[in-house]
């Protein structure tokens, strides 16, 4: 029973960072009707940013902040130029595309920082507080889920109750009737590109701390399983995005709590299949038909 | 009478073949003209081309005389042209009252766009009554409220309309065409009004132009055009 809560607050915490990053999946898909795969490389890059920040400065908090705000930058300049080229007759060019920017942004990680692992570290403490004996949160985790949530609300508050946000999601429904509404479209999306970015980039930061260390490949898998949590939640809902992390992160954990951490990955695997099979469209999902 | 819009022999299309050939088109300031024609003879693509949706091949497109090529979408409602597209383009995700507002989102003069908003929902008292509602609830009619709302929000001089009464029923109809009657004759709105219920446009119209096969094949006052049986039999069916 002790381990089944621990597992649960372990999971819950991860979670948190995959809902995180499920929502940036979630952002760029709903504007542009394409999933950013490049979203873990990106987040990596301006990681490392944020770790030579950090050692220069010896500040770990202002490395954060240039990560959070690196991902700004890198979201946008993304969009402007190399996504706005993309045809989007198919589907699946947007992914060749971002599948290249991963190539591209590993590739020159490696060749600037080499590829051990760097350190990554937590600006609170990792230990677990105990209750009654039970293992339950850390500090770390607290910080983890107040991050998240501060996340979750900005956005929602922006999207709908600022007239920007009603501009960004009138762009995403209907943007040719924006254009004739003098909306930017082209703006738009930029700013949803940079925002989503900036989202990855600071779940990078909350959940590589809890890795092997800083690495190009450190969030490919944080990606699948971010990737599936969107799907698990349906990725036109922003709320399915949270509560398929949640899902996630919880499977995870009692995966590798019972039956051992290799068998993890699999785990998530299983899930994107089942879900693709039995509910394609997500938990979340309505079957409303978008605009003419 | 003062030209508002002009087009010179516009054409325009979509891919290798174009829809649009050599149109030539004037629109008089606080006049609603009538556009009329068969399906595909290319009404749509001309509001499309004078809106900006689409680039012109060869021609131009001058408002107030001025030359409107390399003007984005964008710019256009800031010039004061509002066009409702075929379909009405109600983004039916948001509500009633988000609708209405991204029309006025562009106007720097708040307190003006705020009254603005105001007077549509004065005029369109069903709008008023489901502000909250999202545009799928709506029906045909209060979608075309809307989207006609939305355009007026951002008291445009000019609007293009496509084909308004889609889809609507008679009563409905003539309310959509007498209400473009009154903008009119109390606030001077000029219409280029897309249409293929020939009868309800010529009645509020003063001029009319028919199009067959991306050409125009007619321009002259309205009633000239009710009243001219062969070329009433020819393109317009009646």
């Amino acid at each position: 029973m002790d381990r089944f809560v621990f597992l649960t607050f372990d999971g819950l915490s991860r979670g948190a960072v995959y809902a995180a990053f499920a929502l940036a999946l979630v952002l760029i898909w709903r504007a542009t009707r394409i999933v950013n795969f490049a979203q873990g490389a990106m987040a990596v890059a301006t990681a490392y940013v944020g770790y030579s920040v950090s050692a220069a400065t010896g500040s770990y908090w202002l490395g954060f902040v240039v990560a959070v705000l690196g991902g700004l930058l890198l979201g946008a300049v993304t969009e402007r130029v190399v996504m706005r080229f993309v045809d989007h007759s198919s589907p699946l060019n947007g992914v060749v595309v971002a599948l290249g920017l991963v190539l591209v942004i590993q590739g020159v990680l490696g060749m600037i920082y080499g590829n051990e692992f760097l350190p990554a570290e937590a600006p609170f403490s990792r230990d677990a507080f105990t209750v009654g004996g039970v293992a339950l949160l850390s500090r770390f985790d607290l910080f983890v889920f107040g991050a998240v949530c501060v996340v979750v609300v900005l956005l929602a508050v922006l999207f709908t109750r600022t007239s920007v946000g009603l501009r960004m999601r009138a762009s995403a429904f209907a943007p040719d009737v924006s254009r004739l509404l003098g909306v930017n479209v082209g703006g738009m999306l930029t700013l949803g590109w940079a925002l989503a970015a900036a989202v990855g980039s600071l779940a990078g930061m909350l959940v590589l701390p809890t890795e092997l260390g800083l690495h190009p490949n450190a969030m490919d898998i944080v990606f699948v399983s971010s990737f599936t949590a969107a799907v698990v939640g349906g990725l036109d809902s922003a709320i399915g995005a949270v509560a398929g992390g949640l899902i996630v992160g919880l499977l995870l954990s009692y995966v590798s709590g019972y039956l051992g951490a290799t068998v993890a990955p699999i785990a998530v695997l299983v899930l994107l299949v089942a879900i693709l099979l039995g509910r394609p469209g997500g938990l979340f999902s309505r079957s409303a038909a978008r605009a003419v | 009478m003062t030209a508002l819009l002009e087009a010179e022999q516009l054409t325009a299309g979509y891919g290798a073949a174009p829809v649009l050939h050599d149109v030539d088109l004037t629109v008089a300031t606080g006049s609603i003209t009538a556009v009329l024609g068969a399906n595909g003879a290319g009404k749509t693509t001309l509001l499309r081309t004078l809106s900006g949706l689409l680039r012109p091949a060869a021609g131009r497109v001058l408002l107030d005389g001025r030359d409107l090529r390399g003007v984005k979408v964008e710019q256009m409602v800031r010039r004061g042209v509002a066009h409702v597209p075929e379909g009405r383009g109600v983004v039916t995700e948001l509500t009633v009252d988000e609708n209405l507002r991204l029309g006025g989102l562009w106007r720097r003069d708040r307190v003006d766009a705020r009254r603005a908003l105001n007077e549509v929902y004065d005029l369109f008292e069903p709008l008023a009554r489901r502000r909250r509602f999202p545009g799928h609830q709506l029906s045909g009619g209060e979608r075309q409220m809307l989207a006609l709302g939305r355009a007026l929000v951002g008291r445009p001089r000019l609007l293009l309309l496509d084909e308004p009464s889609l889809g609507l029923a008679p009563r409905v109809t003539a309310q959509i065409m007498g209400l473009l009657r009154t903008l009119r004759d109390n606030t001077g709105l000029t219409v280029l009004l897309v249409e293929q219920n020939v009868r309800s446009a010529l009645s509020v119209a003063d001029t009319g132009i028919v199009m067959s096969l991306g050409r125009v094949v007619a321009d002259a006052d309205a009633a000239t055009l009710r009243d001219d049986e062969e070329m009433r039999h020819a393109y317009l069916g009646f």
